[in-house]
């Protein structure tokens, strides 16, 4: 067994730093490279690409870094374990293969892991009495069920350690946990048991701590922004995980970016609900339990985490279409610049109830006055601009497109000194809601497969 | 005396749905139980009058001395539908952190925190 081995994260969402991952793999030791693509909203976006066309339903974004990297993990060994595969992941490693073979990689193994799309089955599940409650209101989702996009049980890290412990040098997944993913590689290489559950939890705060890419080595880092060095080429985090369950949060070190327990204590609180009880698909981490060390120049100790056993549950997050927004800007210069976007906000609403068009909300904001921290905001005396942004909600989109056309007209026809719209009238935009739900987990069926071309 | 909680605390914020969570981390460990004990639910709910209009629960993590506050309700519907510039709660941790803590003056000198002065 080895001492340790190292988990860098190359990714924190779909459309983080492309080069972030190359970096990890180029710029020092690592063992693997984990890789966060997929946000809720995400799913939806690539069910319907798949609807269109079979061969999509991914991260594109996926292959051109593989084109890149996959000499440099053949050559150092580096497993690449990540959710790229979206709603797909047979047609991402297919595509994979493809580009693999053309640079003469034919002994390629990736392992896939799937199981998690249940969309196609949410009418037999009914049938057996499954309805797929909104997990806060208790609600059927019959109502929703002819609006549904993508439904997807998010899996844990199990699949992907029995698609490691079969020799895949890339794992593509669907819908597995961000966390799962750095937890799998840890209980592959110290053959940790589910039922360690002090273990697995340290695997999923791990995870959690890496999850975000460089928001725990300098980004967004609200204590210290100032003094955060070479933010232009800001390392994405590294784990240095220990057989025992302690482990190091540390980046390579020739990057930029601050690593320390300010940055870790930032992260750790990052879309945490009740720290006692952080529920995986893995097990349940207690974020309580977790004591920080220094360990030297931008590393973190991390230990004495505790868990739980698991649910008996998988949480499905189901997209749905939910009606459309439309989010209109203008920009009004100095002097009396709120004044006059005032008045525009006052012309608009006019326009609206003259027009009797039907919105379920209207909702404007001062961009440069009020935005971000609405009542709470500080007055500004006259400030040199301010941004009016007003935006609707409603179910008809031809009221919803007409809002849009009635915006750019205020630039002859209403207060002066207006300007900001050369990019044009705002589009109706068609909201996705989510519905989360719980699925007993043997109902669900995580499949994985591994071969080579 | 007076101050910004912004100079006892650093934070970060996020989304769940419609709920907003906002992390508070004590910047030195002897003012987590002075926090632990201003820093009410109650108290947070009206700070945020006119954002949260939900409930507020409290958890605590001493072991970071860090609170971790769920503010329901929060983000105008949340995620995908709403009609808000931060749509994921991104800014409310120094919107948390504009608020005006009393601290005994013995402990402000100790601590050498500065009297509030600007227009937060």
């Amino acid at each position: 067994m080895k001492e340790y081995i190292r988990i860098a994260s190359g990714q924190g969402f779909w459309g983080d730093r492309s080069d972030a991952p190359i970096e990890q793999v180029r710029n020092g030791p690592i063992d693997y490279l984990v890789m966060d693509y997929l946000a809720e909203v995400t799913m939806s976006i690539m069910q319907k690409q798949k609807i269109r066309d079979p061969k999509l339903g991914y991260a594109r974004d996926i292959i051109p870094l593989m084109k890149e990297i996959i000499p440099d993990i053949i050559e150092k060994d580096i497993k690449v374990i990540t959710n790229a595969g979206g709603v797909n992941p047979i047609a991402c490693r297919n595509a994979i293969f493809e580009i693999a073979d053309k640079m003469g990689y034919k002994d390629l193994k990736i392992g896939i892991v799937h199981g998690d799309d249940i969309y196609d089955q949410i009418d037999a599940l009914f049938e057996k009495g499954i309805y797929l409650k909104h997990m806060d209101s208790g609600e059927s989702l019959e109502s929703v069920k002819n609006c549904v996009y993508s439904a997807n049980v998010y899996l844990g890290a199990q699949p992907v350690v029995a698609a490691l412990k079969e020799g895949a040098q890339i794992i593509i997944t669907g819908r597995v946990t961000d966390t799962g993913l750095t937890l799998a590689p840890m209980m592959h290489e110290f053959n940790w048991n589910p039922d360690e559950y002090d273990k697995m939890a340290a695997g999923i705060v791990a995870g959690h701590i890496i999850e975000c890419g460089a928001q725990v080595s300098g980004g967004n880092f609200l204590a210290g922004w100032k003094e955060v060095p070479d933010m232009s080429r800001i390392g994405f985090p590294i784990i240095e995980a220990y057989p025992d369950g302690r482990f190091v949060v540390t980046k390579h070190d020739n990057s930029g970016g601050l690593v320390d327990q300010r940055t870790v204590k930032e992260q750790l609180v990052y879309e945490l609900g009740d720290p006692t009880n952080y529920i995986t698909p893995d097990v349940i981490a207690d974020f309580t339990s977790i004591q920080l060390k220094d360990d030297g120049k931008n590393r973190v100790k991390v230990f004495g985490i505790e868990g739980q056993k698991p649910t008996d549950f998988f949480k499905v997050s189901i997209s749905y279409s939910d009606g459309w927004t439309s989010i209109a800007k203008l920009t009004y210069a100095w002097p009396d610049a709120l004044e006059k976007a005032k008045k525009a906000d006052e012309i608009i609403r006019d326009r609206i109830n003259y027009l009797g068009l039907d919105f379920e909300e209207i909702h404007t904001e001062f961009l440069g006055v009020n935005a971000c921290h609405g009542p709470l905001s500080h007055p500004v005396d006259e400030p040199n601009e301010v941004i009016l942004q007003i935006g609707v909600r409603g179910s008809n989109q031809a009221h919803l497109e007409r809002f849009s056309r009635e915006m750019i007209p205020l630039v002859l026809g209403g207060p002066p000194t207006v300007t900001g719209f050369s990019s044009g009238r705002s589009r109706p935009k068609e909201v996705i809601a989510f519905w989360p739900a719980l699925i007993p987990k043997n109902l669900v069926k995580a499949n994985y497969d591994v071969k080579s071309m | 005396m007076k101050v910004n909680l912004l100079q006892l605390a650093h934070a970060r914020s996020g989304d769940k749905g419609d709920t907003a969570n906002v992390g508070i981390i004590a910047y030195q460990p002897e003012y987590y139980p002075f926090l632990e004990e201003v820093l009410t639910p109650e108290r947070v709910k009206k700070h945020f009058t006119g954002i949260c209009n939900g409930k507020v629960e409290r958890f605590e993590l001493p072991n970071i001395c860090a609170l971790n506050f769920l503010l329901h309700e929060a983000l105008g519907g949340g995620g995908t539908q709403t009609l808000r510039h931060d749509a994921q709660g991104k800014t409310l941790s120094t919107a948390f952190l504009r608020m005006k803590i009393e601290v005994p003056e013995d402990k402000a000198r100790e601590w050498g925190l500065k009297r509030i002065q600007d227009k937060g």
